[in-house]
């Protein structure tokens, strides 16, 4: 049945929530979304020419992180890639600190530095996404041998995308990672894409959980659109981690309704994408699918949802103009961080 | 003072020893780590001493390893990374160049990758092309990253301490050619690597001589030579090649008028170009009584057969010819 799962008209109808605390699945929907409006606004303020470097957007894969999310310490350990908006936010929501970061402003997460590729956090558990395709994978692995070593339960989490999977290194990683029983929770986000390239045309499976298979690593391939899934699934690989069973995998498939990069859905560009799949796949919402189900189980309505997303709505509307009137760094910044203070 | 006497493989075993001792959050990996022959005696019984935990033998993978000792830095360990052969190194040049060197000025300085990777530089022995290389220049090219090159026994011991105190990526290039040199060293004293600079080794007059690893070694001799036919250059190790302190060089070169450059790597492009550049900048181009000179590897990969090897590496006897060719007429009756 999971092979269905690269088939995008399946998998469409409200997840299942039983069993769930009300005030959880509640929180989920709100974080989620706040993503998803942080991101539509980017995609909005890109297409008016307001942000000048590129911003990679993840709208329609917000319940991969926000499920993986519920599960994590802010000591642990987390590495994104050039795709991290969602990362970042969904252990630590600030969006205003998101906003002026992208416009390369002082008050960012990065201090203005980084700019939506180089997002940082660690306070929060975020130690930093960089969009070298799986330059942090080793990072992420050699953080999470740093916390055995410091005989911690904290974890290391790797996000990747199925694209990742055709670097070398990634499966040297896998390796070192099995064998070191490093504490780490690599995480697919397969969304079928890596820039324009379907994953057809580039491996010979769509699924990557085999890599997993070939080091002994345990692992799960999953609907990334199901928030609930996401989180008990990883929830159940996380426990194993932290108690020293060694690394493990999640695939999640998923889709990005936007393109490689900025707001354009890039049918024009992209080898294998199409305006039905993209169709297909918004029906597959993951945001949709958890309100409909809250709304069919009565703990949620229609309304209650206008009027979280009207209040979020206008938070951002406040944050984005506050970020637009913040300070540049200053220009001795240039070589002020090339190395140590001190 | 109390001394102990060290060549310069066993000064590294020190410091591996001290740090290891000293700072529980440092650790070693790379590959041959439990079995270091690969390594001459610089790593001899670490892993006896500390453990195989800290001293980590790893699969072949040198890109995963110096990125995983790159993120356990960030997540608060000191680690050494070994490669026993720079040229294998070269799998691992995205986590060093694109993620280490650039980690801090991404970030703002809110982390530091306290990350020392440690490679040999391994000539001759009929290795040939792809186990010998100096790649030094490569690394000092990468702003974020610091570079260092120790020729003597003290600087192998007490710049390794340094490096790995340090809280920046640090690239630790020793020489294999450089382990037989033997001094007295007194009781270990930490220093802080931002404040190590070009150091003169011999004071002299006539010429400048600057070199590093290796070279520094062969520039060395080469003093003790044009010393007895009364050429006394004035001998520079750059020991830190980036960032590069330019100033007692170029001091040194207005007051002997010559400059002689010597690398351990390939001319074009090399650290030998930045050298001689950085000096001619800063100085009145009519100070010189001779075009500066750059004695370096030609450019062609190294050979393997010895008799091909011996004419391919710089000689001392190639830095005393050239050398001497400047003071020409001067010396003639030598």
């Amino acid at each position: 049945m999971l092979n269905n799962l690269f088939n995008s008209k399946e998998f469409n109808n409200p997840i299942s929530i039983e069993g769930q605390d009300t005030k959880i699945l509640k929180e989920i929907l709100n974080l989620m979304l706040l993503i998803r409006k942080t991101e539509q606004q980017l995609a909005l303020a890109k297409k008016n020419g307001l942000i000048n470097g590129p911003v990679h957007l993840g709208v329609g894969q917000e319940a991969i992180p926000v499920g993986i999310s519920q599960n994590l310490k802010k000591t642990d350990r987390v590495f994104g890639n050039h795709r991290s908006h969602s990362h970042l936010l969904s252990l630590n929501p600030d969006f205003y600190k998101l906003f002026a970061e992208v416009l390369g402003k002082k008050t960012g997460f990065s201090k203005g530095m980084g700019g939506s590729m180089h997002l940082f956090d660690q306070s929060n558990g975020f130690y930093g996404s960089t969009p070298i395709v799986a330059g942090t994978v080793s990072l992420a692995v050699g953080a999470a041998m740093a916390s055995k070593m410091q005989n911690l339960k904290d974890i290391s989490v790797s996000y990747i995308g199925d694209g990742a999977l055709e670097e070398g290194v990634v499966h040297e990683c896998f390796n070192l990672a099995k064998i070191m029983k490093a504490p780490i929770l690599f995480v697919i986000e397969n969304n079928l894409f890596a820039s324009h390239m379907h994953i057809s045309l580039r491996q010979p499976s769509e699924t990557v959980s085999r890599f997993a298979e070939a080091n002994h690593i345990p692992y799960k391939l999953l609907d990334g659109n199901d928030v609930v899934a996401v989180v008990q699934n990883s929830n159940e690989l996380i426990d194993n981690i932290r108690n020293g069973k060694g690394p493990a995998l999640l695939e999640l498939i998923t889709y990005r309704w936007y393109g490689h990069v900025d707001w354009r859905e890039d049918i024009d560009v992209g080898v294998k994408r199409s305006m039905e799949d993209i169709k297909n796949w918004k029906a597959r919402d993951p945001i949709h699918r958890l309100s409909q189900s809250m709304i069919n189980s009565k703990i949620w309505t229609k309304e209650e949802e206008q009027e979280i997303c009207e209040k979020i709505d206008n938070q951002i509307q406040i944050a984005w103009e506050k970020a637009m009137n913040d300070p540049y760094p200053s220009k001795d910044s240039i070589l002020e961080f090339v190395y140590s203070k001190d | 003072m109390k001394t102990q006497k060290y060549n310069y493989g066993t000064a590294i075993l020190s410091a591996f020893e001290y740090l290891l001792k000293n700072y529980k959050e440092t650790f070693v990996i790379g590959q041959g780590l439990w079995s270091p022959w690969y390594v001459g005696n610089t790593m001899t019984n670490l892993e006896k001493k500390f453990g195989k935990d800290r001293i980590i033998d790893t699969p072949v993978s040198e890109s995963a390893t110096t990125g995983a000792a790159i993120g356990a830095s960030l997540a608060g360990m000191k680690p050494i990374v070994v490669h026993p052969r720079m040229d294998f190194m070269l799998y691992s040049m995205d986590a060093i160049v694109n993620q280490a060197a650039k980690w801090s000025h991404m970030f703002a300085g809110q982390a530091n990758p306290e990350v020392t990777i440690r490679s040999i530089i391994n000539r001759g022995g009929e290795q040939g092309a792809q186990h010998s290389q100096a790649l030094h220049a490569w690394f000092a090219h990468v702003p974020g990253l610091r570079v260092v090159m120790p020729s003597t026994v003290a600087d192998a011991r007490n710049l390794l301490i340094a490096s790995v105190l340090c809280k920046d990526p640090v690239i630790y290039i020793d020489d294999r050619w450089l382990y037989e040199q033997e001094d007295n060293l007194p009781k270990i004293v930490e220093i802080d690597l931002k404040n190590q600079k070009p150091k003169i080794t011999s004071k002299g007059k006539d010429a400048t001589i600057v070199a590093s690893g290796y070279s520094s070694y062969l520039a060395r001799q080469a003093n003790e030579q044009l010393r007895n036919i009364n050429i006394y250059p004035e001998i520079i190790d750059v020991r830190v090649l980036n960032p590069l302190y330019i100033k007692d060089i170029v001091k040194s070169v207005k007051k002997t008028r010559k400059l002689i450059v010597v690398d351990p790597g390939w001319v074009s492009s090399g650290f030998s170009a930045e050298l001689v550049a950085k000096v001619v900048e800063n100085l009145d181009a009519k100070c010189l009584t001779s075009p500066p000179i750059r004695i370096a590897l030609p450019n062609a990969p190294a050979p393997t057969a010895t008799i091909l090897e011996k004419k391919y590496y710089t000689s001392v006897d190639d830095i005393v010819k050239k050398v001497k060719k400047l003071f020409l007429n001067k010396h003639q009756s030598n």
